[in-house]
């Protein structure tokens, strides 16, 4: 049986136990004089023998899964003749491939070596044994345990304390997936990153001025070992995210005091929504738009003025970013305009206050800390925003901060570097999850100082 | 005496100041509604980019011929054969039909620049009907034909005038014939099918988009049976049951921060894990979907919580009092009550999952793939992904085709939140 | 059979004195000569919800008027019509004349910026600016362009700050933040932002509302002080307050104006029987 015919199969075991424990907990109620002499009620007792019957099997399909392509693969290893096992460990990994793929093809008489046919005969008994074991041993387990407690209902078994003690367990375990996915991703970071700083050297990466990671077809390429020095990733990176929030600053900031504070009801139930299409629009789109309606449109107008503006210029993929970061800036803002008190505002407004002098001398100051949160948000998301920049900025790793040229970012190098072929194990390869570690302590620390910020500034004004 | 001077004095001064004042209320005013102005332009300018861009291609250049079912030279000589009827050579009697339009066509190369009028995948559409007629074998019929992008190109950036059309690749020649074809009506826009039965091509008139729409609707699908039950039961853990602890705070940090995190990021999580660690295949839906899953999940957790947090404390009191157990205040009570703004807040999640790239590319789902996906395991691409792929496409008529796509994924998005937006109304309960 | 009364629920005591209802017309001594603000047939309407019914009412010049009433009565919605705080709610209509001195404030040309230089206010809860003590109170005249010169600005602020009897207390530390300050000086730092602006009315909203005993002494004391030079209008919920500090008091019921009276007078001996039902604690 397959993985998925054992799952589907462990879900009708489920199914099937609920009924049995159902009517078991009834047919021994009415002995005692109906349902009311049990201690919960009969759906109770099905669900615990569903959920005995059922999570351990599909625990075990789980971790099986994970476990036995690396048994396999073991086994498969030590059976290698001598001098294969010899082999250097690129090679060996070479011909474990061969025979997984010659395993799943069922891809007889190619002319591989008859050792490698052998292995892969090996390997698909070894599957299939895997496979039998699995849903025997499945499937037993299920059925003990479904008559273990078949057997141990009785009217004094505490039934619904017990399910509804795995359902706050269930329920932590679906709250704990975000510790398990921070975990997950500094894991698969961290990982390849140690593995990239092997070959280069951290200082390298961080402040060296030149990045230029070099395809090494062959080995004996000149220049194959390329050039991790990542500043010039990380200038691009602030250039265009400073572009994106000299747009989006002002603009959002001012549109959310508008709103907020002058805007008739009826003009702010129109217009915020539409600015909010803003935010909905995927970034593919505006990349598309940056790069065949804005970059061209920027390139023809600086030729008016004399200056020659490449057509993956910084300016126009910044200038779009800063348009979609808009309403975010908007949004942020008008919160926590919002949660300013309004006797604040009555008494600036009760001294004579203009409504702009109320709202620059009082409202803003008074707002700083949110309105500031929100824009270190808005930085790491422009930091962090990529097929904007990957379809509009460049691929060149200039050290530049002329907005009229070309840059690239960190982003655009971990989809270049990532996308299509790749050699696992390669410093260039690896060097897209270095570049990912940076990423993410970056906008971490951001993310985390802002949440600090703004909840901080709620709690003020609580 | 001396008060009442310096109060005169006083209001003298502020009313002094006032000109300056009004003129600086005005001016911040004015800030205000041009930055308005400046979002409400670049959304009008985006939309109407794309749509002016993208609207030709719902249309397709066709071409009028003759074409007789040759049964020699299609080498059919059993209708019933389904062997011989995929494997006849259609592409010849399309050439054929070609040739005797414009006979006085001569030598190699014209004859080849001639037979590019036509997509090279007219072909197809000649098996289907014959498949589905099989009576036509031997007679003469009249088709329209899908033409080459160039042809179609031409066409529509022709309109009325000769003088405005883009040419790019096409010969003298070939413009002349398509000129005459235009004479004759021989030459027309019809509604283009192709663009949304086909899946993926190297040539523009034969690319559809299809094979991305199933692609993102199986991806899509692995999203929501995994996020929306994952982010629910999270929400009413942190709402109903987390004790004030450190394990508490600490879901709730990392809840918060990844709703921030890059999605690129995700997508290195998905590689490194899924692909690298778990050994499943590269390009599929499901691993796309569990990436979106672990993606959307922060933002479902969020709007959950705060549709759980509306609900009113005396309706969990009222339920308690009666007897019941905090699991059944939970799903007879609270769930039922909260689940419309779990919904609208889960559907603009999936909203943004549909149109979410970058993770996408990371686990390779942008891979050229013509097939048309039949489930979570076969290879795809997704919509967003598919228009990336094209607009690097140097081929105008790409140009539209990605335009067009990104108005058919801008009418998912827009419907997917009309719907949110309509459940709020229609579910809202005000307390 | 009195004390059959006093056993009865509250409520329903009101709803009787309320049944041998109010007729509209005000009682006592409304009106007076050496009027400072003069109002005259005032409605207030929040949509189509009237909550002031036609109050007529003179504030003579350093005059402290206390308006009393029972919570909802319209007196806080009344007061805020004096400098046209009502403006900031957009549902909020205003009918009637509101003079201050020969100034329609109402008139459709009139500028609210400079009335409320001339009418200031002072809230119900302390609302000091995010700011220094010193920025707080020299936020007015800042923004009005009253003093061209940082000296005349620092003097400015000593001498508001004095007559808030503040001065003593936050001279050592007038660059730290206004909200530091304790309740009671906060409202009191609020009253020097107020006077800063050298207005000629100021209108108090129940602004001890929210402080201690002593605190509220204080402020009453400066009160007393203020009426020398500014002309005074406080709304309160306590009688006790309105009885210390003002001259005359105006008694408020459902949006009417019932009573106004000299405070002695309205105390000990009052006119309407509404007001007497409502000093002496029968509803309120």
């Amino acid at each position: 049986m397959d993985t998925s015919m054992l799952i589907t199969s462990a879900f009708v075991l489920m199914a099937i136990a609920f009924v049995i424990g159902r009517a078991r907990s009834l047919a021994i109620a009415s002995d005692l004089g109906g349902p009311k002499a049990l201690n919960s009620l009969p759906v109770y007792y099905g669900t615990l023998m569903a959920m005995w019957s059922g999570i351990p099997c599909l625990v075990l399909v789980a971790l099986w899964s994970v476990v036995d392509d690396y048994a396999i693969a073991h086994i498969i290893t030590q059976e290698l003749p001598e001098q294969v096992k010899a082999l250097p460990e690129t090679e060996l990994n070479l011909v474990l491939s061969l025979i997984t793929n010659i395993a799943a093809n069922n891809a007889m008489g190619l002319d591989a070596e008859p050792y490698v046919i052998n292995s892969a005969n090996r390997l698909i008994a070894l599957q299939q044994t895997s496979n039998m074991a699995l849903t025997v041993v499945c499937l037993s387990t299920a059925m003990i345990l479904m008559v273990l407690v078949w057997l141990k209902i009785s009217p004094k078994m505490k039934a619904r304390i017990k399910v509804e003690k795995a359902f706050t367990n269930i329920l932590l375990l679906c709250a704990s997936i975000a510790i398990f996915t921070t975990a997950g991703i500094v894991l698969s970071v961290l990982f390849e990153s140690i593995r990239f700083f092997q070959s280069v050297p951290i200082h390298e990466f961080l402040f060296g001025l030149e990045w230029s990671p070099q395809m090494a077809i062959r080995e004996d390429q000149v220049g194959g070992s390329g050039a991790f020095g990542a500043v010039p990733l990380f200038v691009g990176t602030m250039l265009i995210s400073a572009i994106a929030m000299t747009i989006a600053v002002p603009a959002g900031l001012m549109a959310a005091i508008y709103l907020s504070e002058y805007a008739r009801p009826k003009v702010r139930t129109t217009v915020k929504p539409l600015l909010e299409v803003l935010a909905g629009i995927p970034t593919v789109v505006y990349g598309f738009f940056a790069a065949l309606t804005v970059a061209p449109f920027i390139k023809e107008s600086g030729g008016l003025f004399g200056l020659d503006v490449s057509s993956e210029s910084a300016l126009a993929a910044g200038l779009v970013m800063g348009i979609m970061i808009i309403p975010f800036v908007s949004s942020l803002s008008d919160d926590v305009i919002n949660a300013v008190p309004q006797s604040l505002r009555d008494g600036s407004l009760g001294l004579g206050a203009t409504k702009s002098e109320t709202i620059k001398q009082v409202v803003i100051p008074a707002a700083l800390p949110g309105i500031v949160g929100g824009v270190l948000l808005a930085v790491s998301r422009a930091i962090g925003e990529t097929m904007i920049v990957v379809m509009a900025a460049g691929l060149a790793a200039n050290l530049t901060l002329n907005p009229t040229e070309s840059v690239t970012t960190v982003t655009v190098q971990i989809v270049t570097l990532l996308v299509g072929d790749q050699e696992f194990n390669s410093p260039k390869t690896l060097s897209a999850f270095a570049l990912g570690l940076v990423l993410f302590t970056i906008t971490l620390a951001l993310n985390y100082i802002a949440l600090m910020v703004v909840k901080k500034y709620r709690e003020q004004y609580e | 005496m001396k008060e009442s001077s310096e109060n005169l004095n006083a209001i003298d001064l502020v009313n002094r100041s006032l000109k300056a004042r009004y003129r600086a209320e005005k001016r911040f005013k004015a800030y205000g509604i041009a930055a308005i102005l400046f979002g409400l332009a670049c959304l009008v300018i985006l939309f109407t980019d794309i749509i002016s861009k993208g609207h030709s291609a719902f249309l397709q250049t066709e071409v009028y011929l003759e074409v007789t079912f040759d049964s020699d030279r299609l080498d059919i000589d059993d209708v019933s054969n389904s062997a011989q009827l995929m494997a006849a050579d259609y592409q010849g009697i399309i050439k054929a039909a070609l040739r005797e339009r414009f006979p006085d066509v001569s030598g190699r190369r014209d004859k080849r620049t001639l037979y590019s009028l036509v997509s090279n995948g007219a072909g197809f559409s000649l098996r289907e009907m014959l498949i589905d007629d099989p009576s036509l074998l031997g007679k003469t019929v009249g088709v329209w034909l899908v033409a080459d992008d160039d042809i179609d190109t031409y066409v529509k950036s022709r309109g009325d005038n000769p003088e405005d059309a883009f040419t790019g690749r096409m010969s003298d020649k070939q413009i002349a014939w398509v000129e005459s074809l235009m004479e004759n009506d021989q030459l027309a826009l019809n509604f283009n099918t192709t663009f949304f039965t086909s899946g993926d091509s190297r040539e523009p008139e034969q690319a559809g988009i299809l094979g991305a729409v199933m692609g993102s609707l199986f991806t899509l699908i692995v999203t929501i049976v995994l996020s929306f039950p994952i982010g629910v039961a999270a929400a009413v853990y942190l709402e109903e049951y987390a004790p004030r602890n450190r394990l508490t705070d600490f879901i709730e940090v990392n809840i918060n921060n990844l709703a921030a995190v890059p999605s690129i990021i995700f997508g290195l999580l998905g590689l490194a894990i899924f692909i690298g660690f778990f050994e499943m295949h590269r390009s599929i839906p499901l691993v796309g979907g569990l990436v979106l899953s672990l993606m959307t999940l922060p933002t479902i957790i969020i709007s959950s919580r705060a549709a759980i947090k509306a609900v009113p404390p005396s309706i969990r009191d009222a339920a308690l009092g009666l007897g019941a157990s905090k699991m059944q205040m939970v799903l007879h009570h609270v769930l039922p009550l909260a689940m419309p703004g779990m919904l609208t807040g889960a559907i603009i999640g999936f909203a943004q999952a549909l149109g979410e790239t970058a993770p996408l590319l990371m686990i390779g789902m942008v891979a050229f793939i013509v097939d048309i996906p039949g489930g979570v395991a076969d290879p795809a691409t997704a919509l967003p992904v598919q228009i990336f792929l094209w607009s690097d496409s140097p081929e105008r008529a790409f140009v539209e085709r990605t335009s067009a796509a990104i108005m058919v994924l801008l009418a998912f998005l827009i419907s997917m939140n009309t719907l949110a937006i309509w459940l709020r109304k229609r579910l809202e309960r005000r307390w | 059979m009195k004390d059959n009364t006093m056993n009865e629920p509250t409520d329903n005591v009101a709803t009787n004195i309320e049944e041998n209802a109010f007729s509209g017309q005000t009682v006592g001594t409304p009106l007076c000569d050496d009027a400072k603000m003069s109002m005259r047939n005032v409605n207030v309407f929040y949509d189509t919800k009237q909550a002031i019914h036609d109050v007529s009412l003179d504030i003579g010049k350093n005059e402290v008027v206390a308006m009393i009433g029972p919570s909802g009565c319209g007196k806080s919605t009344f007061l805020r019509c004096l400098n046209r705080m009502n403006d900031t709610i957009e549902s909020c209509k205003v009918t009637g004349d509101i003079k201050l001195e020969e100034l329609d404030i109402y008139h459709p040309k009139q500028d609210v910026v400079p009335l409320r230089a001339r009418v200031g206010m002072v809230f119900q809860k302390p609302n000091p600016f995010p700011k220094s003590i010193y920025d707080n109170v020299a936020y007015g005249p800042r923004i009005h362009g009253l003093v061209n010169r940082k000296y005349d600005l620092d003097e400015i602020v000593e001498s508001s700050l004095r007559r808030a009897s503040l001065w003593d207390e936050v001279k050592d530390r007038l660059h730290s933040p206004g909200t530091g300050l304790s309740g009671g000086q906060q409202q009191r730092l609020c009253i020097a932002r107020t006077i800063a602006v050298s207005p000629e009315v100021i209108l108090m909203d129940e602004p001890c509302s929210a402080l201690d005993p002593i605190a509220t002494a204080k402020i009453e004391e400066l009160i007393a002080e203020l009426s020398q030079k500014f002309t005074i209008a406080i709304v309160t919920h306590s009688m006790q307050q309105a009885a210390r500090v003002s001259h005359r008091t105006a008694y408020f019921h459902m949006g009417k104006l019932v009573e106004v009276n000299d405070t002695k007078r309205v105390f000990t001996n009052p006119e309407h029987e509404l007001t007497e039902a409502y000093i002496t604690g029968r509803f309120g």
